[in-house]
């Protein structure tokens, strides 16, 4: 590469030939460079929520104190301005994702309401008595609970295709659980709780064999690799901002368009109609359908420039970070023979389960955290998953492109003092 | 470790390791149950009382250092004590654990002023504070499980 080549390449994106220049992405994260009771931070809970650039705070910022008005209705140009800054976050999200146009990506608080929209409109126009939704055992309890309630509303069936000891879907299994009767799958894309990768292309190539249309849960997926909802042929995929080093508040279902144009409305209110009249109302088209009321327009701004932030450092280039930093990362936890990890599989993203011999794990994390070093203690939102490898709870360690082996090595050593706490 | 741990004292490692009255009373008088949902803890305290008297008290159940060690030497401060003395106990420790100035805490708890470091960690105080609303409820002969939430 030759210097100028090499210059720009600095000025656009951390990833100078094969090197991931994680120091530099660190300074542009503020909340990573505090200290805890004199230790530096290290924040190894990304999973729960990731912290967010300068980017971001600064474009929430920007918008709050330049563009700040409600959208879709002023004729005015600050009103102008946010309709054009609401829309345009909607475009990068359509883009980032791979959806075929901006009016199928429907703006929601998070994954977990983008569940619920599908489970509330969708379930409740195609499921009835002794239909079947099919989820994995690996499921958050926001690809549960919404289905059990629609299971309830419907008489419909909840069916779980179960996992291996790794923590893998057995895909036989899966095949097997597919019937006349299932009227829809839902799966997370990657588990929170065991980092498992699942072959989401594979698994939607055989539901839609059968006519059967997916919803992909992608909130542990899209701040970490590249995400592609037509390649993988999802019917829904749905996932979080503030997962994806954006706000909270803010996240999106990607909705394949002839599919959620069908699709009633989920919440009634401004912003969702045509026309309304005591007698009659008409509902707008898809996505206006199922944004009632004023959304988080900050937060889809913000969101926004996470986007434009990760396409910048380049999600190839944090992938692959990511996957060496987790081989280092096992490789160095499985060193600790007091310490079990809980989710093995063989395609895995940068999350640690795992279990420490005669220490509870809230008491692990609490030690930890003494340390400066941020953990996640207890079921993940995933208690069947718990249960099905017979632990009560795990302690977590989730990475993201701004961690370090360096980290690594600070929480290897905290679980040392840990282990001697507990001896 | 390296540094002294305010929270991790070794008394409460070692009730923790090894706990006090811990497992069923068969013939007792009342029992309640506990639960953090939060973290999966869960615990039953079984009491037996004669004339007003603890007689016995144990308590079953798992959960973290700090709920096992505040379970296991709550039995041993409470056995034998009258019931008002009981819930007095309780009073003083929830206190001291909130680090709640309006009452007096530490004074006259004794071994249980080992959980005084616990005010430094709120998101630790309801595993200490678990078992003590469990005997509450056990006293009060409450049918309703105790949850933390």
């Amino acid at each position: 590469m030759s210097t100028i080549a090499s210059a720009v390449s600095r000025m656009v994106t951390p990833v100078v030939g094969d090197t991931f220049d994680v120091e530099r992405v660190r300074r542009d994260f503020p909340a990573l460079l505090q200290s805890i009771d004199g230790k530096p931070l290290v924040y190894l809970d990304s999973a729960a929520t990731t912290q967010k650039p300068d980017a971001v705070i600064e474009a929430v910022e920007r918008f709050y104190r330049e563009d700040n008005a409600n959208i879709h209705r002023g004729v005015h140009r600050l009103s102008v301005r946010a309709t054009d800054a609401y829309e345009s976050a909607r475009r990068k999200v359509a883009r980032f994702v791979g959806a075929s146009r901006p009016e199928e990506i429907v703006f929601v608080r998070g994954a977990t309401e983008a569940i619920n929209l599908v489970a509330q409109t969708f379930g409740r126009t195609h499921l009835g008595v002794g239909d079947e939704v099919l989820i994995s055992h690996m499921e958050h309890h926001a690809n549960i609970v919404p289905w059990q309630m629609l299971c309830e509303q419907t008489g419909a069936q909840l069916r779980v295709m179960p996992i291996n000891d790794r923590g893998e879907i057995i895909i036989d299994e899966y095949e097997r659980l597919l019937g006349p009767r299932t009227k829809l799958v839902s799966i997370a894309h990657v588990s929170n709780a065991l980092g498992t990768i699942n072959p989401v292309q594979g698994m939607i190539a055989l539901a839609h064999a059968r006519g059967i249309p997916v919803l992909v849960d992608g909130a542990q997926a899209v701040p970490h690799m590249k995400v592609d909802v037509r390649t993988l042929d999802a019917d829904f995929y749905v996932f979080s901002g503030h997962k994806t080093f954006g706000p909270t508040g803010i996240g999106a279902l990607y909705g394949r368009y002839e599919l959620l144009d069908q699709l009633p409305p989920y919440q009634g209110g401004g912003d969702m109609i045509t026309s309304v009249t005591f007698e009659k109302t008409t509902y707008a088209k898809a996505p206006q359908r199922f944004e009632a009321g004023t959304p988080h327009i900050a937060g889809a701004v913000g969101l926004g420039a996470a986007i434009d932030y990760l396409e910048a450092v380049g999600l190839q280039g944090i992938t692959a970070y990511e996957h060496e930093l987790l081989t280092y990362a096992t490789e160095a936890l499985s060193g600790l023979p007091e310490v079990h990890l809980v989710g093995t599989a063989r395609d895995k993203a940068g999350v640690l389960s795992f279990t420490v011999d005669g220490a509870h794990p809230h008491d692990v994390g609490t030690i930890l955290d003494q340390q400066g070093i941020a953990v996640r203690a207890g079921h993940h939102c995933a208690q069947p998953v718990m249960e099905r490898f017979g632990v009560p709870a795990t302690v977590r360690a989730s990475l993201a492109f701004y961690n370090t082996r360096e980290e690594i090595d600070v929480l290897v050593r905290g679980l040392r003092g840990v282990i001697e706490v507990f001896r | 470790m390296s540094e002294t741990n305010d929270l991790y004292q070794e008394v409460i490692l070692d009730h923790y390791k090894r706990p006090r009255n811990h497992g069923r009373l068969g013939d007792a008088d009342c029992h309640a149950e506990g639960q953090n949902p939060l973290c999966g803890d869960h615990v039953t305290v079984y009491v037996k009382v004669k004339g007003g008297i603890v007689e016995e008290i144990t308590f079953e159940g798992s959960g973290c250092a700090i709920s096992t060690a505040s379970a296991s030497l709550m039995t041993e401060t409470i056995k034998g004590k009258t019931l008002d003395e009981a819930k007095a106990f309780f009073r003083k420790f929830h206190a001291m654990v909130t680090g709640d100035e309006e009452v007096d805490g530490g004074d006259g708890l004794g071994k249980l002023t080992v959980f005084a470091g616990v005010c430094q960690y709120p998101a630790r105080v309801k595993c200490a504070t678990l078992v003590w609303h469990t005997l509450d409820a056990a006293l009060d002969n409450r049918r309703e499980p105790i949850s933390t939430e």
